[in-house]
């Protein structure tokens, strides 16, 4: 493995690497994996920017947001609210 | 909002505290806008779906018997107003990624092997985000094919588990994982692209350009 070149372990792992970070993996099949990864700088690099892409998505803020909410949409999801606590109580 | 605070709040309405009402529908409405402006592509629909889904909510709040249970619950709802908002407008076809596509080449200096993807190396785990990578990554999760972008979005925006993105999107936890997998994959070499490119991913480097 002098020169890393790309094993069928490497696309193993590459294949199974979301698995891997969500810990997802059963224990055999995880230790496995650490252990090629230990030894191979380019399934380290990749893993490391594929769990950076994971980190900046979950920072995700959008980039857009809806208008204010108008009076009229509040008023008719505030009457939906109270209609359904009507119906419940009516129920008991 | 954490998740914590989210259930908190569906706990006191759910007991009839409309003191709660205005908070929860500010979060969710701005949660349910992003999600569906990323699934349809348009404000207006985004708008409409977002109060479409409050309003479905609202009216079958006593269907929802745990309260832990309210961001899936509000996100199936969502998915369903966003799927008939689609019916009437854009349709677009399923489109399949493969893993192939996203395996990155390998170069050859000095005896070692290199993979050729940018240097990740420099970008801390916790740091602002500069608006032009947050454009990239806008680009990236809005170009996936709707039936990967719904999965990256409730896994990875909304951090649901893999079990709850499954009963919000009608997939199995198989399936769920693969298409998060492609997804992750997708989005990541549109930002390595960017990166390659020049580009930054911190707000530091612009500062005072």
């Amino acid at each position: 493995m002098e020169s890393h070149e790309r094993t069928e372990k490497c696309k193993e792992v590459f294949s199974l690497l979301s698995e891997y970070l969500n810990l997802e993996l059963p224990p055999g099949a995880c230790h496995e994996m650490e252990a090629h990864i230990a030894g191979c700088p380019p399934c380290v690099e990749f893993a490391e920017s594929l769990r950076k892409t994971v980190e900046l998505c979950r920072r995700y803020q959008p980039a857009e947001l809806p208008v204010p909410l108008g009076n009229d949409a509040r008023e008719q999801l505030l009457e939906a609210y109270q209609k359904m606590l009507g119906g419940r109580k009516a129920l008991s | 909002m954490e998740r914590e605070a989210e259930v908190d709040l569906a706990r006191r309405l759910m007991t009839g505290d409309a003191n709660a009402f205005d908070r929860f529908v500010e979060h969710f409405r701005a949660k349910i806008f992003h999600y569906s402006w990323l699934m349809c592509g348009q404000r207006e629909d985004a708008e409409d779906v977002a109060q479409d889904t409050l309003l479905k909510v609202f009216e079958s709040f006593d269907q929802l018997r745990e309260a832990e249970r309210v961001r899936p619950w509000v996100f199936r709802i969502a998915r369903n107003a966003c799927l008939m908002k689609r019916r009437k407008s854009v349709f677009a076809p399923a489109r399949e990624l493969s893993l192939d596509d996203f395996m990155p080449a390998m170069s050859h200096q000095g005896g070692y092997a290199k993979l050729q993807i940018a240097d990740w190396s420099g970008l801390p785990d916790r740091q602002v985000m500069q608006s032009e990578m947050k454009y990239v990554l806008d680009q990236a999760i809005g170009e996936l094919p709707e039936n990967y972008k719904s999965v990256l979005l409730m896994r990875d925006v909304e951090e649901l588990s893999t079990l709850e993105t499954a009963q919000v999107l009608d997939l199995t936890e198989d399936v769920v994982k693969t298409r998060l997998h492609r997804a992750r994959l997708a989005v990541r070499q549109k930002l390595d692209e960017y990166l390659r490119s020049g580009g930054h991913l911190l707000s530091s480097h612009t500062e005072g350009e």
